[in-house]
């Protein structure tokens, strides 16, 4: 039966009989109304509770996970500044074995460059000779007036050439006196020099390491924070975190676009070694190898970081013993270094096979086969260019690392932010159910405003109909009490 | 520990290295080339369909030429036919030896007497088949006007399954242009051959759309 032979059901008219179908259903409604009403109020008020319970359970969640995050956070904070203060104890120490174990020796270079200056300075502190006493009297006598006696003038002149004698003298010791003491003080100034010298390194030493403790201070200061589960500290560890995490992230677009050049440079003339057209699920062969290689070169790079200590993704090689880790570092350099070179050939290759196909479609277009200039240059390049990225490729190792650190953190931030999304979009689900579910029963009395407003009437009339019946009961039991009649 | 995996690794990559896939999609193509009457005179459009296809064809491939002559079910007719090596340097190296081959037929080809395109288009399907590339062609280079010698025999269905048959160049003779249906009853006879014999026919006449020969 289709709907239109139920429409049609109770007369050929249709609008009688959607009028029939219209009373009936008011009808059937007016009869549900306070179960209907009770219903839609029930199913109203369990999605509201279910959604609500949803969201508290969702809050719950969402507080432990960024409890859990923050503590993720610390824990990953409290290692870094732990191997940055050892880090810097380390440095304190090379400073201290290296400049301030000096001390004595410097010391005792101090002392005996300050007493060579004093017995320079000593030395120097000379008094010139002072002229002959006698020479004063001498003087006197041969400024005597000579009158006219030749012997007594030959006496005094005698006299005078004496005196002149001795001054030169006299002069001649006083310069060489200054001279002496002039190079003793020339002596003094290496000595000055290299006590300067040593009191500078000193002053270096002690700066540095001051500075050092400064910082190291700074450190345990935050470690003590983080300790106390501060805060502040926290946010400020997620936004390095957040920060790291673009940086790294950044650096490694970069290296992918290395990688894909890289795979540019050898995947043709890989298909020299595994052929043209070979394929494996899909893909070509010589395609496959040649992001194999790749891989492979990311992955000693990763080792190398590794035996380095660079990185601290590997626990079982960051353990080894120095001997173990020397040897991996050998043989990981090594095999990075064949496959830089193999990528370098290959690089080659690739420029020989584009230089056979460019003559071969050169001859097929019947054009005569040209000869570019520096045609070398570019081949150098992609072979320099072979060598080069692998061992370029090998370092991304570090922002990996950062990047795999910094997204525990992200991943954390972004659940908590997701969950914290569903419990306020549960909330708000659930009030918006408990509000359909009123405006449900206020429509469904819309629907059936007819049949309500009769009964309104009918109530009304009869309760109008009780009052007044109150009211006679009332007026006859006044008759009867007080025998007045109004 | 460490270095066993290393070398583990390593070991695995060279067997990937060394694994030869099956090689797919690999394609055969037989070019068949009219030698009878004045149609030597359109042998350079030939040359050039033929450099088209050393361009487009790769590493896997497989081209032969055939000529066309009196009887063309033999081996004696093929130009050249090589499978071009998975190496792209010596798959290159093939190319420059299949185009000399080419170029001296071009410039010493002798007019037949007689046409003999059903026995080429056999020995073409013989071929192709040998090969088992997935996309076969025979390019049949030809006005189509068959003119067998007196008793040879070439009323039978040809086995042409999964074989792309393209007619290219189909000239105009001089009878046609006097009937029109000539040319059209033979295009017609050649298509229902080529689809008796579980082919697909097609033919290209305009050589400047040579680019989409292949995917025909």
């Amino acid at each position: 039966m289709s709907i239109s032979e139920i429409i049609m059901l109770w007369s050929d008219n249709r609008g009688l009989s959607l009028l029939i179908w219209t009373i009936l259903l008011v009808t059937a409604m007016y009869l549900a109304r306070s179960s209907a009403h009770l219903s839609i109020g029930a199913v109203a008020r369990s999605l509201r509770a279910a959604l609500r319970m949803t969201a508290s359970s969702l809050i719950a969640l969402e507080q432990r996970m960024v409890k859990r995050n923050k503590q993720v956070i610390l824990q990953a904070g409290q290692e870094s500044a732990e191997r940055t203060i050892e880090r810097e104890f380390q440095r304190v120490n090379t400073i201290v074995e290296r400049d301030l174990s000096g001390y004595p020796a410097a010391q005792r270079t101090i002392t005996d460059l300050i007493n060579k200056i004093e017995t320079d300075y000593q030395a120097s502190n000379e008094t010139p000779p002072s002229p002959p006493e006698w020479l004063e009297a001498v003087d006197t006598i041969s400024r005597i007036e000579k009158g006219g006696d030749s012997t007594v003038s030959q006496v005094l002149q005698s006299i005078q050439e004496t005196i002149e004698s001795a001054h030169e003298e006299t002069v001649k010791a006083y310069r060489k006196s200054s001279l002496e003491r002039l190079q003793v003080l020339k002596k003094m100034l290496p000595s000055w020099r290299g006590l300067s010298q040593t009191v500078s390194s000193m002053s270096t030493a002690v700066t540095d390491l001051s500075e050092r403790t400064a910082f190291i201070d700074k450190q345990m200061e935050k470690y003590e924070r983080m300790r106390r589960n501060d805060d502040q500290i926290a946010r400020m560890l997620t936004s390095s975190s957040l920060t790291q995490f673009f940086v790294a992230g950044l650096v490694m677009v970069i290296a992918m676009f290395g990688g894909l050049i890289n795979y540019q440079l050898i995947a043709l003339p890989m298909s020299e070694m595994v052929g043209g057209v070979s394929e494996i699920g899909g893909w070509r062969t010589a395609d496959i190898a040649a992001m194999v290689i790749i891989m492979v070169e990311v992955a000693m790079g990763l080792f190398l970081l590794e035996s380095l200590r660079i990185t601290h993704l590997f626990p079982v090689i960051s353990s080894m013993d120095d001997k173990m880790r020397k040897r991996m570092v050998i043989v990981t350099l090594t095999i990075l270094t064949i496959l830089a070179s193999v990528e370098a050939s290959l690089a080659y290759m690739r420029d020989l096979l584009a230089l056979d196909r460019e003559a071969l479609a050169q001859s097929l277009a019947g054009v005569a086969a040209s000869n570019v200039e520096f045609r070398w240059i570019p081949s150098i390049g992609q072979m320099v260019m072979g060598f080069i990225l692998p061992f370029a490729l090998a370092f991304v190792a570090i922002p990996l690392e950062s990047f795999i650190h910094a997204s525990r953190t992200v991943i954390g931030l972004a659940g908590a932010s997701v969950v914290r999304m569903l419990a306020y979009a549960a909330k708000m689900t659930g009030q918006m159910m408990y509000q359909a579910g009123r405006i449900m029963i206020h429509t469904y009395d819309m629907a059936i405003f007819l049949p309500l407003s009769v009964e309104q009437l009918v109530r009304n009339s009869k309760a109008a109909r009780d009052s007044d019946d109150v009211d006679e009961i009332i007026l006859k039991t006044d008759e009867t009490v007080g025998g007045i009649k109004p | 520990m460490k270095t066993f995996h290393l070398v583990t690794t390593l070991l695995l990559c060279s067997t990937l290295i060394a694994c030869d896939g099956k090689a797919p999609k690999s394609r055969a193509v037989y070019m068949l080339i009219d030698t009878s009457g004045t149609y030597t005179r359109e042998l350079d459009k030939a040359q050039k369909i033929g450099n088209y296809l050393l361009g487009s064809l790769n590493s896997g491939d497989s081209l032969a030429m055939a000529r066309i002559d009196s009887g063309s079910f033999s081996e004696k007719d093929i130009i050249s036919k090589v499978t071009f090596d998975m190496r792209p340097s010596m798959a290159t190296t093939q190319k420059h030896q299949f185009k000399r081959q080419l170029d001296n037929f071009v410039s010493s080809a002798k007019p037949s007497a007689h046409t003999d395109i059903s026995g080429a288009v056999l020995q073409a399907s013989e071929f192709l088949n040998e090969t088992q590339a997935q996309t076969k062609y025979i390019l049949i280079f030809s006005d189509l006007e068959e003119d067998l010698v007196r008793g040879h025999i070439r009323d039978f269905t040809m086995p042409l399954v999964q074989i792309k048959v393209v007619a290219l160049n189909v000239t105009k003779l001089r009878s046609d242009n006097i009937d029109p249906r000539d040319y059209l009853n033979r295009l017609d006879d050649w298509e229902k051959r080529v689809y008796e014999g579980g082919g697909l026919w097609k033919v290209v006449n305009d050589l400047d759309r040579l680019d989409k020969l292949l995917d025909s």
